[in-house]
């Protein structure tokens, strides 16, 4: 019988002033094998330990049990703590008596018998533990960015300038994201594309880079270190390699009523274009929904006036495959539909716009030159009213729960843009809260109040509507508790935003976990931010959760500081934990391999010798490379052949005998 | 004047929430009656939060609640200011005693203004 040492930790109060750690001592003395148990503080501290392994050397453990916190937590540090001292790490089990217990229980007698209980079943979990060795796996040594905003672009780059090949995959025809759409920055109101673009252009320029613009991910195998991604590179029905971006396609096109989804459809374009001027790359693309030849097959006129003869009718999708060591999600954001919120009149009135689209509307580049226009008749506005949280803190089916948290500076960028610009526009905000922490951020808004008179009123909007050529904001002032009416020419809404749509899709075909709002969860809020709890898969930008572009280019950095550490990596240790077959009791029934996530199980025909009985059987081969020790083949397996080292299923029943017994 | 019981009746009447209130002012901003209402829809809910329930009680707000529900549409908290009005107008009733309104006094009571859908609501309220 192995020897049994426990080690149950306060956790400070966190677990002590739920469970009473001296019973739980006393009951793990009483199981088989147990030569020692111990309460401490901090079993995490260098102290605590320090403790285990002076235990491990004096009784001569050769199983430990730690009960303590999560293992997702410390369960790396025990082993390593093991390790020290000659034990083998997986003969190290954590009981975890804080999330599963203390955190969740307010009765401290409940308390300590479910902790016994949970401590009783890690004891008998490792009297069946056998010491496993870790294996290795290589590491492909080139990086997916997933996505060609800002936020992958950083990514991209930092990777790219530690040495390391990435590809940037993007669905649009043209790299940029969101972030080339807007016109000004806060706090610094610098232009956009004057941040944008230069690095645009580093991106296409590196020789590290390849960007696979007009295509999107379809499915990732593999694991960390050796990912095998399938790309589909949409048919632009332009070669890439010989369009100049001369542009003379566009203006030929006779096909010019489709709505421009770069202006947000406040203009049209052809059915030929670049996306906008400094697209890259700068290569013209076919919408085949409204091209007269690719529907109707006549016209043809682009590519008769095409000079390099770029365009080609006949291009077809083209799948790309390719082998990848990390992958970082990088896939933004789009603001939400406020068509719902039929009291702000958003479809009814031309005149209530969103703030992406005044975003458009102002810029010099945009469908109106930047002069700030009525979009109903083209018109000079006099007076402009802003509504924020529209969507945002809205817990009700047509909002989202969270803060958007870039509305409130963004609003505050445009009354400011507005009134410094068109100083005859009356502004006005309507805000729940002003929410601006970050550098220079609230001395940006208390400006737009000091210094260019912009008018903010605590309160919502309840109605928008028009009366005599105007948009009567019928809101409320909650300082000075008065029901307010506001003539407005113009009304902006600062829509909430939501992951990209594509978020989910892609979270799924990583194995990535999102939450109840589609951002993708990170592996712990405060010491791996950056990553996804899934090995290997990182993220970047607002895929994560709301952040403006500074967040978003400081997370950019940090998710391609953890992709370096990983790429300059040559091995890899591997989980031991992996499937493995009783060649005795598999029948070769095929099950494993019909269930197995990863393509990890393979068939042999293997001599059998079955006590005495020498025959020829078709036996179920676990491939360790491949094999992520989900554990689904020992489920699937009708005959119990399949097991998974380290959760045996004796282990996992002893588990529950032990919680069942008491 | 902090009556916690007379709280908890509140929110067991209406079932809505206050708690959930961020105070942004949207039931107020729609309110058709607000220049009625010496407490305004935003004010009833902070002040059941507080426990203010006799001061409402007192005021005759709660008969100038169209019952529209506007406010309760339009809430991004979910916090049914409506129906917590209601639910103030039914203490207030059932304090009061006995039936304050039959069919037969309607007549004398009707006028042009009045909503149809507030008649129905008195129907329910005072008809114990």
């Amino acid at each position: 019988m192995l020897k049994i040492g426990v080690f149950v930790c306060w956790c400070g109060s966190n677990i002590a002033a739920t469970v009473d750690i001296d019973q739980v001592v006393a009951a793990a003395k009483l199981q088989p094998g147990v030569v020692m148990a111990t309460g401490y503080q901090y079993m995490c501290s260098e102290n605590g330990q320090s403790l285990m392994r002076k235990a491990v050397e004096e009784y001569k453990l050769d199983g430990v049990v730690i009960c303590a916190c999560s293992p997702r937590m410390h369960e790396a540090t025990f082993r390593k703590n093991a390790q020290r001292v000659g034990l083998n790490p997986f003969m190290v089990e954590i009981a975890n008596i804080r999330e599963h217990c203390s955190w969740i229980h307010k009765d401290k007698e409940q308390g300590t018998i479910k902790a016994i209980a949970l401590a009783n079943a890690a004891i008998a979990k490792v009297s069946l533990n056998a010491p496993l060795i870790s294996g290795e796996s290589s590491v492909t040594k080139r990086a997916l960015v997933i996505g060609g905003g800002i936020a992958g672009l950083q990514t991209a780059l930092d990777i790219a300038e530690a040495g390391f090949e990435v590809d940037v995959v993007e669905r649009q025809a043209t790299i940029g994201g969101n972030m080339a759409k807007i016109d000004k920055t806060f706090p610094t109101l610098d232009c956009a594309a004057c941040i944008l673009t230069p690095k645009m252009v580093d991106a296409a320029s590196h020789e590290n880079i390849e960007l696979i613009t007009y295509s999107e991910v379809e499915s990732v195998k593999g694991f960390v270190g050796s990912f095998k991604a399938t790309i589909r590179k949409k048919a632009r029905y332009v070669n890439e390699k010989t369009c100049t971006g001369c542009g003379l396609c566009m203006s030929k096109c006779p096909s010019k009523k489709s709505k421009n989804e770069f202006n947000l459809g406040l203009d049209n374009r052809t059915s030929i274009f670049i996306p906008f001027a400094q697209a890259i790359p700068n290569v013209a693309v076919i919408d085949p929904q409204s091209c007269i030849k690719l529907t109707r097959d006549k016209c043809g006129l682009c590519q008769s006036v095409c000079e390099v003869k770029a365009i080609d009718f006949t291009m077809q999708d083209e799948i790309i495959e390719r082998e990848y060591g990390a992958i970082v999600v990088a896939t933004g954001f789009k603001p939400i539909e406020v068509d719902a919120f039929d009291e702000l009149g958003y479809t009814q009135n031309k005149d209530v716009i969103t703030s992406l689209e005044l975003e458009r509307l102002m810029n010099a580049a945009g469908p109106t030159g930047g002069k700030l226009v009525k979009v109903s008749d083209g018109s000079h506005p006099t007076d402009i009213t802003f509504i924020q949280c529209v969507g945002s803190r809205d817990c009700t089916s047509r909002g989202k729960e969270y803060c958007s948290k870039i509305c409130c500076m963004y609003t505050c960028k445009h009354a400011m843009l507005i009134r410094d610009k068109y100083p005859d526009i009356n502004v006005n905000v309507f805000y729940i809260d002003v929410r601006t922490p970050g550098k220079n951020y609230d001395e940006f808004y208390r400006r737009a109040v000091e210094d260019f008179g912009v008018n903010y009123i605590k309160g919502q909007v309840g109605k928008v509507y028009a009366e005599d050529g105007k948009l009567i904001v019928q809101g409320s002032d909650l300082i000075t508790n008065e029901q307010i009416f506001i003539k407005s020419d113009m009304v902006v809404l600062a829509s909430a935003i939501e992951p990209d749509p594509s978020a989910k899709k892609v979270a799924s075909m990583l194995t990535a976990s999102i939450d109840t709002n589609n951002f993708l969860t990170e592996a712990h809020a405060k010491l791996r931010p950056v990553e996804s709890p899934t090995a290997g898969i990182f993220l970047s930008g607002v895929c994560q959760g709301p952040k403006d572009i500074p967040e978003t280019v400081a997370q950019a950095g940090a998710a391609a500081s953890k992709v370096i550490g990983l790429l300059v990596k040559n091995k890899l240790v591997t989980s031991p934990c992996i499937a493995t077959t009783d060649e005795l009791l598999c029948s070769g029934c095929s099950n494993c391999f019909n269930i197995c996530p990863y393509g990890a199980i393979g068939y042999e025909d293997k001599l059998i010798n079955d006590h005495g009985i020498r025959e020829t059987r078709r036996i179920a081969v676990v491939n360790p490379a491949l094999c992520q020790g989900c554990g689904a083949c020992s489920v699937a397996c009708p005959s119990g052949a399949m097991d998974l080292l380290g959760y045996t299923n004796k282990q996992i029943m002893a588990e529950v005998d032990a919680i069942c017994k008491r | 004047m902090h009556n916690n019981n007379l709280k908890d009746e509140v929110i067991r009447i209406s079932g809505a929430s206050p708690i959930k209130c961020m105070k942004c002012g949207k039931c107020s901003a729609t309110c058709p009656s607000f220049n009625d209402m010496e407490i305004a829809p935003h004010m009833f809910v902070d002040m059941v939060v507080k426990g203010r329930i006799e001061e409402l009680m007192a005021s005759n707000a709660t008969a100038h609640c169209l019952s529209c529900f506007a406010c309760v549409e339009r809430c991004p908290r979910g916090v049914e200011p409506a129906n917590i009005i209601e639910a103030i107008r039914v203490i207030k009733l059932r304090k009061s005693g006995s039936v304050q309104l039959t069919p037969a006094q309607i007549a004398s009571v009707i006028d042009t203004e009045i909503p149809q859908q507030a008649l129905v609501s008195a129907f329910r309220k005072f008809r114990k």
